[in-house]
């Protein structure tokens, strides 16, 4: 069973990051990067991270994509050119690319001592408990100070978003 | 029917965060579109918690989900700023095609 939804959402993920590289136009790839992600989010279930699994459809699949596909709509960006940028950076950039995928891919298949993942087995040793009590406990406690952190950067990043996003008054009275 | 009950070895779940890294990097390169380069920043981001995860299986190291969760969350900052970023640019510019954006290239 693990096997079959293995293979079933590996390759929804990689047909959906392949379908992101063909597309030319950007809401057609924001929307194939919207399946690689909700097909990420049942790896993640599969590991035993249910927190994480849900966690990903809604900030990634949800909130970021939205945010993506609104700014798409709202640019009204049309299809990209091939330029001779990209030209270079294909015949550049490809060979490197399968050089490092090369050197990944051996170095993690030759990893030994790497177990099974096996499922309905997750972090916790308590069958039945979700693995939400041990990541809040961990979370709440040791790592009480880098969360509240987290959240001021946040914060921070909204209001540096709205302030770099807005038009400023001169350029107003120009419109006028 | 040994197929299954068979179980995934924890390599192929690396071995998939590696190709889908790769398939991002070579979106960087090759697209045009300031948005599409951004997207494959994502793919990268997402590749990389999927290995983080992985690990976190391995160990049994509740941290490493932890260390996914703090990912997710600098991610979303990131493209809130960075979508802010690009609209800015296609306000002075009126163009996404990184081509045309090189007022900083030597």
């Amino acid at each position: 069973m693990h096997l079959i939804l293995f293979f079933l959402f590996a390759a929804f993920c990689l047909a959906g990051a392949i379908n992101l590289l063909l597309q030319t136009h950007p809401i057609n790839s924001a929307l194939s990067l919207i399946v690689v992600m909700t097909s990420l989010a049942v790896l993640y279930l599969l590991l035993g991270a249910e927190f994480l699994a849900i966690a990903q459809i809604i900030v990634y699949a949800g909130a970021v994509m939205v945010l993506f596909t609104f700014v798409v709509m709202l640019l009204n960006a049309g299809r990209e050119e091939r330029t001779l940028g990209s030209r270079a950076a294909l015949t550049i950039g490809f060979p490197a690319v399968v050089a490092l995928l090369a050197v990944l891919a051996t170095v993690v298949l030759r990893i030994q001592g790497l177990g099974n993942a096996h499922l309905g087995q997750g972090l916790t040793d308590a069958p039945g408990q979700s693995n939400l009590v041990q990541l809040s406990q961990v979370l709440f406690h040791e790592l009480l100070l880098p969360f509240e952190v987290t959240s001021v950067l946040i914060l921070i990043a909204i209001l540096g978003a709205v302030a770099i996003a807005r038009r400023d008054d001169a350029e107003r009275t120009a419109e006028k | 029917m040994t197929f299954l009950h068979s179980d995934v070895p924890l390599n192929w779940y690396l071995l998939l965060s590696a190709v889908l890294f790769s398939l991002g990097v070579i979106g960087f390169l090759i697209k045009r579109n300031l948005i599409t380069v951004f997207m494959s920043i994502e793919l990268m981001l997402n590749a990389v918690n999927l290995s983080f995860v992985t690990f976190a299986y391995q160990w049994n190291a509740v941290k490493g989900q932890i260390f996914v969760f703090f990912v997710m969350m600098v991610a979303a900052a990131e493209a809130a700023v960075g979508l802010a970023i690009i609209i800015a640019v296609f306000r002075a510019r009126a163009t996404l095609a990184v081509d045309r954006i090189d007022l900083m290239k030597l």
